[in-house]
Order: structure tokens, then C-alpha cells, then sequence
């Protein structure tokens, strides 16, 4: 410990995360990096799932701005309005691990950026909003990058129902979360505890990946 | 027959874009995977669906 700031050692707060995880587990999640693309109601938690984690290192990637809208799911604050997502985020996983090895890129993706981007991360997440985005960089990946794990959402508008929220594996390499079908539109909106779901299932399944490590 | 999304379907000798478009999927929000592969996109109009074929048509909705 810290005796001028208090803050714990990189060392305390392993062994701390060894003492919940188990030492082989640990040291599993220790070495292993994840990208998260797209950092609103998915993004966001999924991040703060995988850093509660200490997981090795985090690629923040988002091209928006928190919004008043935003708060209603997703992880951010009134002060941090304005400012870039994914430095707003990056410091919320700081305020719990201050050791955490996370890069953030302030930019939108799109066929033209995705191999460059994504390159070094064997794990990754698509936590976008809009479905052609979604169908873009699931198309892009898995044709031009069939190395990596990608695990996506698809469905988690509304309330209620929390049991059809759910992860399917659709390709050796691909899996996919979420209902399939409750889209946001003028009847139904995106609401905290069910974006959470989903948020929860892909955070989970990029975890069960890490720790079975087949890569 | 052919298996898409679960279902038998009578669409073998048909090309994948053809199929797409008779059922109204939107080409811009979707992934196919068949017999475990991803098939590019660029590749619906050249691929002929075959008896014993199982695909998956991923729609994606919109919210994240």
C-alpha cells in the first residue's frame, strides 16, 4: 500500500484478484486482450465486466460522445458529458484498477480501418447500435480475419422476457448473443437491465473463451 | 431440401442472392454462414444452394 495516496500496488490488487479467481484462472484473464467495438449500452458494461476482471489489456474503440441520452444504460456520468467515450471510460475502469493496460481510439470503424485496428486483439467484441454496422464488421472479420473470436449482439430492446436473451454459437469462431429480434424503434427503446443482459452474456462468453484458450 | 435458420426449406437450385431477396432479407444488415463456413458477400449471386445444405441467415436488429 501506498502510504501517501493510499492507492494498492499493481501486486496487491493480483493477488487480490487471485484470491476471488483462483491463481490458474488468473493468470489466464492476466494475459489476454480484448477490443470492444462500439462502447454504449453493450460496450460500456461489457468493458467494466472484463477490467472487474483484470483483464490484460483492454482496445476501447468508439467514434461518439456521451450524451444526456446515454445514461440511462450506459456506464458513464453527468460530468463526463460531452467528452469522447472512450476516454470517459477508460477512466472508469481506472477508478477501480489503476494498473490496467487500456488503449482507446476515438474513431469509427469501417472496412477501411477494421484489419489495422483490430490486429493485435484475438478477442473481440461487436457492441454496436446500428445493424449495418453490425452486419459490416461481422462479415469483415470473419471473412478477412477467421483467426479471431468475435462474440456480437443482436436483440435486447425493451423489458422483461430476460430468459430469451441468450448466446448461440453460430460459427466456430463467432458467437452471438441477445434475442435476435426485440429492435429499438418507436414502440420499445433500449432500457438499462436488459442491455445489461446482453452486455453480461457477451462479456461471459469472450471469458469462457480466455480461460478455455484454444487460440 | 434445404435447412436454413432451422427450417427445411425447398431451395436447392436456387443462388443464395435469389433466396435473399424472394424472403425480403435486407443484404446490408445480414451475415450467412453455410456448412460452417461464412460465405463473403460477394459471393451470394455465384452460390448455388444444394440438398443437404444448412445455413444460417444472422439478421441484425438494431440497438446496442
Amino acid at each position: 500500500m501506498d502510504k501517501n495516496t493510499n492507492i494498492p500496488s499493481k501486486e496487491e490488487i493480483e493477488a487480490a484478484l487471485e484470491l476471488r479467481h483462483t491463481k490458474a484462472v488468473q493468470e489466464k484473464i492476466r494475459h489476454a486482450a480484448v477490443a470492444v467495438c462500439g462502447l454504449g449500452g453493450l460496450g460500456s458494461h461489457i468493458a467494466i465486466s472484463l477490467a472487474r476482471c483484470g483483464i490484460g489489456r483492454l482496445h476501447l474503440i468508439d467514434f461518439d460522445r456521451v450524451d444526456l441520452t446515454n445514461l440511462n444504460r450506459q456506464q458513464y456520468g453527468i460530468e463526463q458529458l460531452g467528452r469522447p467515450k472512450p476516454e470517459a471510460l477508460k477512466e472508469e475502469l481506472l477508478a477501480f484498477h489503476p494498473y490496467l493496460d487500456i488503449q482507446t481510439d476515438f474513431v469509427k470503424l469501417s472496412e477501411e480501418n477494421l484489419s489495422e485496428l483490430l490486429a493485435e486483439e484475438p478477442y473481440i467484441c461487436e457492441a454496436f447500435d446500428v445493424p449495418e454496422q453490425k452486419a459490416m464488421i461481422t462479415n469483415y472479420v470473419l471473412e478477412h480475419m477467421p483467426e479471431k473470436y468475435l462474440v456480437g449482439a443482436s436483440g435486447m430492446a425493451g423489458y422483461g422476457n430476460s430468459n430469451a436473451i441468450r448466446t448461440r454459437k453460430i460459427l466456430s469462431h463467432y458467437y452471438l448473443c441477445g434475442d435476435g429480434v426485440s429492435e429499438k424503434n418507436e414502440h420499445q427503446g433500449l432500457m438499462a437491465p436488459r442491455v445489461m443482459l446482453c452486455a453480461a452474456h457477451q462479456a461471459n462468453m469472450i471469458l469462457e473463451l480466455i480461460i478455455r484458450d484454444e487460440t | 431440401m434445404v435447412k436454413i435458420n432451422g427450417e427445411d426449406c425447398n431451395a436447392a437450385g436456387m443462388f443464395l442472392s435469389d433466396y435473399l431477396k424472394e424472403n425480403g432479407y435486407k443484404l446490408v444488415r445480414i451475415a450467412v454462414e453455410r456448412n460452417g463456413e461464412i460465405v463473403p458477400k460477394a459471393m451470394y449471386d455465384q452460390t448455388l444452394l444444394a440438398d443437404g445444405d444448412a445455413l444460417e441467415v444472422v439478421s441484425f436488429v438494431g440497438g446496442g
